[in-house]
């Protein structure tokens, strides 16, 4: 973000009194007030810790079954219960929460990207290059993406497990179809910033001094257009996490012995009123870390958004 | 208008061809064979598989059967189910009043709910109610559905005893007692999709009266004497249903696919129930009408809201 900075700091003048913040420092000024926005940041840090950090903890194995204890309650001898063949209920939210929050992160990473790239060209580039990107882009954001996903993920799985291993495959399957299913909005956000900043002062001194096409892409316009993709990232991040749960409830996510939270509410969801929290804990999980991706995309927004000045 | 309106839909239908097309060719490149039952079963004599594969048009290239595929489109049909052995229309016809019964009232309820809800919490934006509102679309739009339905079936099925867990596809509706039964068991599908849309839709309403209230042409109604009650409703709504009738429109698609979900966890044998099963079951054609009647529905609803969004605002001009 320290990019973000250099051009309208530099153009505004120094008043000595007053303290002159970078456009980053300004938006996370804003952001640290909005006080929802704080909470769902702490909730996240929160989460992703301790899935990251509790097994180290917490040495239960998630995949070794007991009969003997099985569908134990919860704040017993297991702090969250055991599952329906006795497995460890907490060590296998930890489990499935690592695997949820990578494919939320990767997922993002992949829609970020191609909506970045392909916004970023058709709105530098325009004429022909933006109506064939532009047509592109109305074309994927026309497609029907839960039936097209189910599609997909069911078809390829074999052949992505026979390519990268039965685990990575369906991971990099699951998170590359996310991915590519969801970047239209980013390409049209990113369009628009390229748009209305190629104009401006900065991109024609840039120009007068020799940079490269690519360099003024990337090095001038990008920083300046990234509150808006840090925003959809944030969205995307959350969004991805409930799509991977619907395709897991959909029977095609990931293999039961490699659970993710999606995964988890499918298997055990016939097992509600036997076993509820082996069920509900999951989906919890899912439903606490949605609504603090949410609630931090909203700050985000008014912390990058002046004219939304709280 | 009439030629705004021919524009609109002259521009569906390339996009409706591109996406038929990429459908047709994810599901003609995947790696498997729809007729992988019959190859497993060494029963089954060589030349009987290629008759059969010839009889069901698989022995040709896959570009020759889209085309053909485009044909027996023009003449409103989808072509035979593999698993079935019927016309995919068949199946769909059985299918889609449960789908369309579920989807159209929740969304009604979901309007009925979002529309006052939004207009009230916006304005009085920093009352008490106005949080809470915020609070409850928030969680409304983060909870997944299948949380939703669980803990509907947990507590109205499982606690009380008072709904159905299951969805009964023989209920025959010609006696009062039909009905009844029908209705209760649809509760808790229309509610868990009505409180999904309803807290997207409220928060497009709050957003929309927000943007609205603070407008010159809300002062000048306020300075004119009017009641709040006329400035609010007549002056500021108006102009915000413009954004929300498009939003609405648009998201239309979103309840079917999110209906899928819905279906999946009542056993409501609607198209997605039928969606699902059919490409667990390789059913190529099953499966390429429903995905093809779901990209209709997307295109359509864009068309919708263009054409809406032009009858609602007068500054659009239908060129």
């Amino acid at each position: 973000m320290t990019a973000a900075a250099k051009t309208p700091v530099a153009a505004r003048p120094a008043a000595s009194s007053v303290k002159i913040r970078t456009q980053s420092e300004e938006a996370w000024r804003r952001f640290r007030r909005h006080t929802t926005a704080m909470i769902g940041l702490i909730v996240l840090v929160f989460l992703v810790a301790a899935v990251m950090l509790g097994p180290l903890i917490y040495t239960a194995s998630p995949l070794k079954s007991n009969f003997a204890v099985a569908n134990a309650p919860m704040f017993g001898k297991f702090i969250f219960g055991t599952d329906d063949l006795g497995r460890d209920m907490l060590a296998r939210i930890f489990f499935g929460g690592r695997i949820s929050i990578a494919v939320g992160l990767f997922a993002m990473a992949v829609s970020i990207i191609i909506g970045t790239l392909v916004g970023a060209f058709a709105g530098f580039a325009g004429g022909w290059t933006d109506f064939i990107l532009s047509r592109f882009t109305d074309l994927f954001q026309s497609l029907p993406a839960v039936p097209v996903l189910l599609l997909v993920t069911y078809l390829f799985r074999d052949e992505a497990k026979k390519i990268l291993g039965r685990e990575l495959g369906i991971f990099f399957l699951i998170v590359g179809v996310i991915g590519a299913l969801t970047w239209m909005t980013t390409a049209r956000l990113v369009r628009g910033s390229f748009l209305s900043l190629k104009s401006r002062e900065f991109v024609e001194a840039a120009h007068a001094l020799g940079v490269s096409r690519l360099g003024i892409m990337f090095r001038h316009i990008l920083p300046n257009a990234l509150g808006p993709i840090i925003v959809a990232a944030t969205l995307n991040v959350g969004g991805a996490i409930i799509t991977e749960s619907v395709l897991s409830f959909l029977g095609v996510g990931f293999e039961a012995d490699w659970p993710t939270w999606g995964s988890l509410v499918f298997s055990y969801k016939d097992y509600i009123g036997i076993n509820n929290q082996a069920v509900l804990l999951p989906a919890f999980g899912i439903f606490i870390t949605v609504l603090a991706v949410n609630y931090m995309g909203e700050g985000l927004r008014d912390a990058f958004d002046p004219r939304r000045g709280r | 208008m009439a030629t705004y309106f021919l524009r609109k839909v002259l521009y569906a239908i390339p996009s409706l061809l591109g996406i038929s097309f990429i459908i047709f060719a994810i599901l003609s490149l995947a790696p498997g064979d729809p007729l992988a039952e019959f190859g497993a079963n060494p029963e089954v004599p060589a030349e009987v598989r290629e008759n059969i594969k010839k009889s069901l048009g698989l022995d040709q290239p896959w570009p020759v059967r889209y085309v053909k595929w485009l044909g027996t489109l023009s003449q409103g049909e989808f072509g035979f189910s593999f698993a079935a052995r019927r016309p995919v229309t068949d199946l769909l016809s059985q299918r889609l009043p449960q789908t369309l019964m579920v989807v159209g009232v929740a969304y009604i309820i979901a309007l009925l709910i979002a529309i006052p809800v939004g207009v009230l919490s916006a304005a009085r934006p920093n009352s008490a109610a106005s949080h809470i509102v915020s609070l409850i679309t928030m969680v409304g739009i983060s909870l997944p559905t299948f949380l939703t339905g669980l803990i509907l079936i947990l507590v109205f099925s499982v606690e009380l005893g008072i709904l159905p867990m299951i969805y009964d596809t023989n209920i025959k509706l010609d006696s009062l007692d039909g009905w009844g039964k029908q209705i209760k068991q649809s509760l808790m599908p229309i509610a868990v999709l009505a409180l999904f849309n309803a807290g997207a839709m409220t928060r497009f309403v709050r957003s929309a009266m927000l943007e609205n209230l603070p407008a010159d042409y809300v002062r000048t109604a306020r300075a004119k004497g009017l009641s709040e009650w006329s400035v609010i409703i007549k002056h500021a709504l108006r102009n915000s249903l413009i954004p929300v009738v498009t939003l609405i429109a648009i998201n239309l698609p979103g309840v079917f696919t999110g209906a899928i979900i819905t279906e999946q966890i009542f056993r409501v044998n609607g198209i997605g129930e039928l969606l699902v099963t059919s490409v667990q079951k390789s059913d190529t054609p099953v499966v390429m009408a429903i995905v093809f009647i779901y990209a209709v529905l997307v295109v359509a609803s864009q068309l919708v809201a263009d054409v809406v969004y032009g009858v609602l605002d007068p500054r659009i001009k239908f060129a």
